[in-house]
C-alpha cells in the first residue's frame, strides 16, 4: 500500500511539473492543481498509513491514526483551493487584457506597456 | 500571559474587515482607518520592541494550549525587530498611497494592505512552522490583490507570473513541512530544534531533504539567484506603494532562513553541515552580481530599481551565509537599510513615471519633467543609499557585511563581488539618472512641454510639483535611512544582542516548551471533545 500511495504521489507530481513548464496559463494552472493534489496526499500520509485506528483520543484505545496531518491537510486543501480560484481569475483577466494566454512576457514587453 | 504579542496580528485583521465591510464606499473613511491603524501598529511594534529589548522572550499561547500541540507566537528580539521594521515602512507607504491617489485607482486597497500587514506580522511572530505557512499564504493572497490593483494588461500578465510562481513556492513549502513532520512528528519550531538535534546522523536522509527543501522555499521568497525570476517583473509592474511595501516581503524569506537555520538546523548541527558554504554563499554572490548587472542593463527605471532590490538581497544573504553572530548582525543592519532604500526608490520611480506621460519609466531622454528638481534630488539620495556610497546607511551596511565575511572560505570572492558590483550599480544608477533627468534638457530645447500632454488618465498635472504628502512619505523613508546611519552605533549594539540571542537558543526553547498551559487529558472529558471518529476510517 505504501508503494501504491508513493507511486501515485510521484506520478501526480511528475505530471504536475510537466504541465507547469508549459507556456500557456491553462495547462500551468492544471499542473499546479495536480501538484497541490500530490502535496495534499503527501501531507496526509506524513503521519504514516494506519488502518482501522481511532483519530480522536478515547479511553481504552491504544492504537491511533495521527490526527495532526488530517488537520494540516484540511488547511492545505482550503488554502490551495482558494489560491487556485485566485489564479484562475487573474489569468482570465490577463487573457482578456493581453489578448493571449502566454505566461511569459513577450520580448518587446520589457517595462510597463503604458496601460497603468 | 498578556495579549500584547498577538495584537500586531489581530489589529490589522480587524481593521481589514472593518474597512472592507463598513467603509467600502467611503474612500476618505477607509483612508482614516488605514492611517490610524498603521500608526497604532507602529506604537504597538515600538512597545513590543521595547519589551524585548532587555532580552525577554514573550510567549503567547493561542487558546492557552501548551506548546507542542497548541500554536504559539513568540516575540523575541529578532521578531520584534522585524515587526518594528514593517510598521516603520508601512506608515510612509500608506501616506504615499493616499497622497498619490493610488488607493483610488482600484477597489479595496486599504483592506488588502491591512491583510498584507497581518500576514507579515504573523509570519514574523509565529513559533510554529505550519502557522508560518498559513501566514505566508495570508500575506501572499493579499499581495496578489495588491499586485494587480488598478489593472492594466502588463500588470495583469506580471501578476499572473507572480501568482503562479508563488503557488509553486507554496506547494514546495508544504512538501518541506510534510517531510519535516514525517521525520520528527512535530512542527513547533522549538520542539523541532530539540527533536532534530536528537536525530541519528546515520538515518538523516529525510531531514536533510527537508532542510534543503525549506531553504529552497525561503530562497524563492528572498529571490536568491536561480529562483529570483519572479521579482523584477512583478516589482516593476506593481503599483508604487505596493512595490515599496513588497520591499519587506523578500525580508520575510531572509527572516525564515535566519530563524530556521539558527534554531532548528543550527550551523554546528552535523546533519546539515556545509549547506551554507556549498549552496547559500555562492548563490548569494551570484544574486548580488546578477542584480547589479541587471541594474546596468535595465531599459526601464522600475526594472532598474527592482534589480537593485535583487542585488541588495544578495548582499544581505552573503552576510547571512557566513552564519556567525557578527554576520547575522550585519545582515540585519543591511535588511533595515535595504528595506528603506528600496522603498524610497520605488516611490521615486512612481513620481518619475507619472510626470513623464506615455514615455513613463523608459530610459529614453524626453521632455524634462516639471517639478523635476525635487524628484531628481530624491532619486539621487535614494541611489546613494542603494549603491552604498558614503555618507548614508548603505555604505555602513556594506562595510559591516565585508567585515563579517573576512573569515569565510570564499572571502576573496565575496569581497571582489561586493566591490565590483557596487561599481556596476553606481554606473547603472548614474546612467538611469542622467537619461531621465539630464539628457531630457537637451531634447527639450525648442519645444518645451508639448509631448507630456499626450498622457493617460492618471498623469498628474505636469506643472505641479510633487504633492506634499508624497514628498513627506519619501522624506520619512530617507530620514529613517539617515537615522540608521546616525544611530548606527546603538543600532549595531542592539542587532549584535539580537544575533547573540539567536545563537543561544536555549532560552527560546525553554520558554516555549516549559510554559504551562492547557494540555490534552486522555479521553472525552477533555476540552477538545469536538468530533466523533471520522467515518472514512471505517471500512
Amino acid at each position: 500500500m505504501e508503494f501504491l500511495v508513493a507511486s501515485a504521489i510521484g506520478v501526480l507530481t511528475a505530471a504536475g511539473i510537466y504541465l507547469v513548464l508549459r507556456q500557456r496559463t491553462f495547462p500551468v494552472i492544471i499542473g499546479i492543481s495536480l501538484l497541490t493534489y500530490a502535496v495534499n496526499a503527501f501531507l496526509f500520509i506524513s503521519g504514516r498509513l494506519t488502518l482501522n485506528a481511532a483519530p480522536v483520543l478515547q479511553d481504552g484505545v491504544s492504537h491511533y491514526a495521527d490526527p495532526l496531518p488530517q488537520a494540516l491537510v484540511l488547511t492545505a486543501i482550503v488554502i490551495s483551493f482558494g489560491m487556485t480560484a485566485v489564479v484562475v481569475i487573474i489569468a482570465l483577466g490577463s487573457w482578456l487584457a493581453c489578448q493571449d494566454d502566454l505566461v511569459d512576457t513577450p520580448p518587446d514587453g520589457d517595462g510597463p506597456g503604458g496601460a497603468r | 500571559m498578556t495579549h500584547w504579542t498577538v495584537l500586531p496580528v489581530v489589529l490589522p485583521a480587524m481593521l481589514g474587515a472593518i474597512i472592507v465591510l463598513a467603509t467600502r464606499f467611503h474612500l476618505s473613511l477607509a483612508r482614516v482607518f488605514s492611517m490610524a491603524g498603521t500608526l497604532a501598529l507602529l506604537v504597538l511594534a515600538l512597545g513590543l520592541f521595547w519589551r524585548a529589548s532587555d532580552g525577554t522572550i514573550s510567549l503567547y499561547q493561542l487558546g492557552d494550549w501548551a506548546a507542542p500541540f497548541g500554536i504559539v507566537l513568540v516575540a523575541d528580539r529578532l521578531s520584534t525587530l522585524m515587526v518594528l521594521l514593517t510598521a516603520l515602512l508601512a506608515v510612509p507607504v500608506v501616506l504615499y498611497a493616499i497622497g498619490s491617489g493610488w488607493d483610488a485607482r482600484g477597489r479595496h486597497f486599504h483592506a488588502l494592505f491591512q491583510f498584507q500587514l497581518m500576514g507579515i506580522m504573523g509570519a514574523f511572530l509565529t513559533g510554529d512552522a505550519f502557522n508560518l505557512f498559513v501566514f505566508f499564504e495570508i500575506l501572499l493572497i493579499a499581495s496578489y490583490g495588491l499586485m494587480i490593483h488598478a489593472g492594466g494588461s502588463a500588470r495583469l500578465r506580471a501578476g499572473t507570473q507572480y501568482v503562479l510562481y508563488n503557488l509553486l513556492g507554496s506547494t514546495l513549502f508544504l512538501f518541506a513541512l510534510g517531510t519535516i513532520y514525517a521525520e520528527t512528528g512535530t512542527l513547533n519550531m522549538a520542539d523541532l530544534a530539540v527533536r532534530v538535534a536528537a536525530i541519528d546522523p546515520d538515518a538523516s536522509a529525510g531531514i536533510r531533504v527537508a532542510s534543503v527543501l525549506l531553504l529552497a522555499v525561503f530562497a524563492i521568497k528572498a529571490a536568491i539567484l536561480p529562483l529570483h525570476f519572479w521579482l523584477p517583473g512583478s516589482y516593476a509592474e506593481a503599483p508604487a506603494p505596493v512595490a515599496a511595501l513588497f520591499a519587506i516581503m523578500t525580508k520575510v524569506g531572509a527572516y525564515g532562513i535566519i530563524r530556521f537555520y539558527t534554531l532548528v538546523f543550527p550551523p554546528e548541527l552535523s546533519l546539515t553541515n556545509g549547506l551554507f558554504d556549498t549552496w547559500l554563499l555562492p548563490a548569494a554572490l551570484l544574486t548580488l552580481a546578477i542584480g547589479m548587472i541587471g541594474v546596468l542593463g535595465a531599459r526601464e527605471v522600475g526594472r532598474l530599481v527592482a534589480f537593485s532590490a535583487v542585488g541588495s538581497m544578495g548582499m544581505m544573504l552573503i552576510a547571512v551565509a557566513a552564519f556567525t553572530p557578527q554576520g547575522i548582525a550585519a545582515a540585519l543592519y543591511y535588511a533595515v537599510h535595504s528595506t528603506f532604500a528600496a522603498a524610497v526608490l520605488f516611490l521615486v520611480v512612481d513620481l518619475v513615471r507619472e510626470r513623464r506621460g506615455e514615455v513613463a519609466g523608459r530610459l529614453d531622454p524626453t521632455n524634462p519633467m516639471q517639478g523635476g528638481a525635487m524628484v531628481a534630488g530624491a532619486y539621487f539620495v535614494g541611489a546613494i543609499i542603494m549603491c552604498g556610497l558614503p555618507p548614508l546607511s548603505g555604505f555602513l551596511g556594506k562595510l559591516l557585511v565585508m567585515d563579517a565575511v573576512r573569515d569565510v572560505a570564499w572571502f576573496g570572492w565575496a569581497w571582489a563581488v561586493i566591490l565590483a558590483s557596487s561599481l556596476v550599480a553606481i554606473v547603472g544608477f548614474s546612467r538611469g539618472g542622467s537619461e531621465i533627468f539630464w539628457k531630457s534638457h537637451e531634447v527639450a530645447i525648442g519645444h518645451p512641454g508639448e509631448e507630456t500632454e499626450a498622457g493617460e488618465r492618471n498623469v498628474a498635472d505636469p506643472a505641479a510639483p510633487p504633492a506634499v504628502m508624497q514628498m513627506v512619505a519619501i522624506g520619512l523613508l530617507i530620514a529613517a535611512s539617515v537615522a540608521a546611519t546616525v544611530f548606527a552605533g546603538p543600532l549595531q549594539r542592539t542587532l549584535m544582542a539580537t544575533s547573540d540571542q539567536l545563537f543561544a537558543p536555549e532560552p527560546y526553547i525553554s520558554t516555549v516548551m516549559e510554559t504551562p498551559g492547557k494540555t490534552i487529558t486522555h479521553g472525552y472529558e477533555s476540552a477538545e471533545g469536538d468530533a466523533p471518529p471520522t467515518p472514512d476510517e471505517e471500512h
